[in-house]
């Protein structure tokens, strides 16, 4: 019955929208990725382990993560101010909370990773692209890590759970659970939830997410093995 | 950190004296150039501009807002640029640098004073309701001069610009849902930047070959080789000569870089 | 159970074999498999799997010898970028023992050195020190930045890559493990050794590359390709293996060259270096001089030859 369900872009349920992954795309940053999701277009770059001036951040027996989510003024219909707001910073802070459990950086005591997320355009579903791409920029910069974090959103539009919400689906759906995780072992490292769900249908959301997730996780993986394998 | 090695500064300087550059071009000669244009759907006007290593991007996005009053039947340009950490090392998050600010301001300036843009055609009433284009400039790799990148990202950008017809009625603006019109633009202009490297002038610079000039002018010239803003930087003096030298080398590859527009 | 082959290209995360196989560098264990914790190629060996990083920064290791950037002098050190998250000190007493002189006399900022890592401390800081053949300050010639990773593919299989390098191009190299590379020679070759340095950077991990240099090598500085010969420089499976730098030849060239600027220091004449330094000091105490430098047991034939 819900497979019949078709959307307002025509996609079914579980249809992610085309997305496109590349690896190693700046010259300057140590690791570097773009990634494009329906409208959506990122770039992030990866800088360190560097040495960090920043003393009161840095930890003694590990290196610590920094993350800067930022959009383009241009990147939405009416033109955003530059510089931080309090989305962006929020969104900052949960990303590399996404990120960290990843990370094994006990060899880089005291250094730094700085992970840069640009948007330079929106269209919903920013932070889960900005922290898949953001995966694939820090193992192009060699960052040592137990998996590759990817993310993806579910929601509720019409009253149905569909997978990766488009700009229109966010602001007129119902529900908006966008998640991370490690594909490997399945743990969720970033799980946020706004509008109305019951539990059955917050249940269905995040197994959908999860879902999306890996497919997403397979492109990621290409992406890779495209930059470096042999011709 | 950027701190330049002595034997770097040693071998540009000894390749500039020897007419020779460390990626093998002429003193005079620009590195690979790509404009690509209307790579942002959600602004009206965007490029994306690829000189060598470097990297900048270009949205434009107007707005309807009120009229300086000494200017009320024209409308508005404004130019910002980001310097975005994630293309530079020593790049840092936070407010425009300095340096951020000036090269803003030297690209504004060529595009306004050469009047490229007819902006008493973004008037939509007079006294009220103009339009106001935000250039926002993203520099997302930096490989050395962002001058000219940006020069040639915004006029791309420029000329890719839509705009949608404004009407009054009932003395409120109306846009028009379907109807655009192409910003109106009589002109075409770049800019050409030169570093002094030793005693010579080289066009172009490399990052490195930034780190170690002692000086930079930026030179900007229309299509019909008007010289419309001119911008003297770095820590050393130019002579007269060396500036007449640019000048005129600039004269001619400006008619270069436009073609690629 | 293993589930990948030698030199297979892995990503993080990527489960590579059960327990009976022993966890290495570049790899982690976790509810019983061993995974891999970089992007690299898979080396097995005696049932131990490591992953060989395709990239990654360099963590300064005792005995490691690199090339460092003089980033300030202060009271008693001079403090060196050496390309990593870690930044190095280099003490005074390490280059004059107990002697008072003016650092930036010496050494000043900008100036580039070839340095040995004698120890790393807890937090990782580098001590630095020139005690070893060549070791010194750097006079002319460039840098070339390249992954550390890509160190052992640069230096080949003892020294066949770097070598033939040096042979066709004339170019003097010294390889640091911390990814800098410095190349002197002709203006020209020495930004062709460039190019050819970040080709083989760029494709380190494609086989059949000490034959694909050599072609780009000949066909620069000869316009034609090398004359057909069974190559002793055989593309072995293990050249694959990027193994820790083998720097002993590199250190038997700086051997040699020692041997030839002392021949030439005796022909023309020269005092030793230590009353060399001894009548320098007397001299002008408050003329930079480089030749003050050096540790005791070295001298700077090595700068001094070049040409």
């Amino acid at each position: 019955m819900m497979s019949e369900f078709i959307r307002k872009d025509g996609r079914k349920f579980d249809e992610l929208r085309p997305i496109k992954i590349e690896a190693g795309v700046l010259e300057r940053a140590d690791g570097s990725a773009y990634l494009e999701v329906g409208g959506n277009k990122i770039l992030v770059a990866v800088y360190g382990p560097r040495e960090s001036y920043i003393r009161r951040l840095l930890e003694p027996n590990t290196g610590v993560i920094r993350c800067r989510y930022n959009m383009a003024p241009f990147s939405v219909d009416d033109r955003k101010r530059p510089g931080p707001d309090r989305r962006s910073s929020e969104i900052s802070k949960i990303t590399a909370d996404a990120l960290r459990p990843a990370l094994m950086l006990e060899n880089y005591p005291r250094s730094m990773i700085d992970i840069y997320i640009e948007v330079i355009e929106a269209e919903g579903g920013t932070r889960c692209a900005g922290i898949t791409a953001a995966s694939v920029a820090l193992v192009d910069a060699g960052v040592p890590m137990k998996d590759i974090v990817v993310g993806c959103a579910a929601g509720k539009v019409n009253d149905e759970i569909v997978l990766d919400l488009s700009e229109y689906e966010d602001k007129e759906g119902q529900a908006d659970v966008p998640i991370a995780m490690m594909p490997r072992t399945g743990e969720i490292t970033l799980l946020q939830s706004d509008g109305n769900l019951t539990e059955e249908e917050f249940a269905k959301a995040i197994d959908l997410a999860m879902e999306g997730c890996l497919k997403v996780s397979e492109l990621q993986k290409e992406a890779l093995m495209k930059k470096y394998s042999t011709e | 950190m950027d701190i330049v090695p002595e034997i770097t500064r040693q071998s540009i300087t000894n390749l500039v004296k020897n007419d020779k550059r460390e990626d093998g071009r002429a003193l005079t000669e620009y590195r690979d150039i790509s404009i690509e244009t209307n790579v942002i759907s959600k602004a009206e006007g965007s490029a994306r501009v690829k000189l060598g290593g470097t990297q900048v991007m270009v949205g434009i996005k107007p707005q309807l807002g009120s009229p300086f009053p000494d200017t009320p039947d024209l409308g508005v340009l404004m130019t910002n640029c980001e310097m975005l950490p994630m293309a530079d090392p020593t790049f840092e998050p936070g407010p425009p640098s300095d340096d951020s600010i000036e090269l803003a301001r030297v690209v504004d300036r060529g595009i306004r004073e050469s009047e490229l843009v007819e902006l008493d055609k973004l008037c939509v009433e007079e006294g009220k309701h103009v339009w106001m284009l935000f250039i926002d400039l993203h520099i997302i790799d930096n490989c050395g001069n962002l001058f000219d990148a940006c020069e040639l990202a915004v006029m791309a950008a420029l000329k890719s610009t839509k705009l949608p017809v404004a009407t009054i009625v009932d003395e409120e603006v109306v846009l028009s849902e379907d109807e655009t019109f192409d910003l109106p633009i009589n002109n075409e202009l770049a800019l050409c930047t030169f570093v002094k490297i030793g005693d010579k002038m080289v066009i172009d610079p490399t990052l490195d070959e930034e780190r170690v000039a002692s000086a930079r002018l930026n030179v900007g010239v229309t299509k019909d080789g008007h010289i419309c803003s001119m911008q003297k930087g770095g820590k050393e003096p130019l002579t007269k000569d060396e500036i007449l030298y640019c000048v005129n080398t600039a004269v001619v590859k400006v008619k270069e870089l436009i073609e690629n527009l | 159970m293993i589930y990948v082959e030698n030199k297979d290209l892995v990503i993080p995360g990527q489960i590579l074999a059960d327990e009976e196989y022993y966890s290495g560098r570049g790899t982690f264990k976790e509810n019983g498999k061993i995974c891999s914790s970089l992007m690299g190629l898979v080396s097995l060996r005696n049932k131990k799997l490591r992953v060989i990083p395709l990239k990654s920064k360099y963590v300064p290791k005792k005995g490691d010898v690199v090339i460092g950037k003089i980033n300030d002098v202060r009271f008693s050190m001079w403090d060196v970028d050496i390309n990593s998250p870690y930044s190095g000190i280099l003490p005074a007493f390490e280059v004059f023992g107990r002697e008072k002189k003016e650092l930036n006399k010496v050494y000043d900022v900008g100036d580039v050195l070839f340095l040995r890592v004698v120890d790393v401390d807890e937090i990782k800081k580098a001590k630095l020190g020139l005690k070893g053949r060549g070791m010194g300050k750097f006079k002319g010639g460039i840098i070339v930045d390249i992954a550390p990773t890509k160190v052992p593919r640069l230096i080949g299989k003892k020294g066949s890559m770097i070598n033939m390098i040096k042979d066709k191009t004339n170019c003097k190299i010294v390889v640091g493990q911390n990814g800098l590379v410095w190349v002197k020679g002709d203006e020209d070759m020495e930004q062709l050794t460039k190019n050819i340095i970040h080709l083989i950077e760029a494709e380190a991990h494609t086989s059949g590359l000490t034959n694909k240099i050599k072609n780009k090598l000949y066909l620069a500085i000869d316009g034609e390709l090398p004359p057909e010969e069974v190559d002793e420089v055989e593309e072995t499976e293990e050249e694959f293996v990027l193994e820790k730098p083998k720097l002993q030849n590199f250190k038997e060239e700086l051997e040699q060259e020692e041997r030839e600027a002392e021949e030439k220091k005796e022909k023309e004449d020269k005092p030793n270096i230590a009353e060399v330094i001894e009548e320098l000091k007397r001299k002008n105490k408050n003329k930079k001089d480089n030749s003050l430098s050096y540790g005791d047991n070295s001298n700077n034939s090595f700068i001094l030859n070049n040409k």
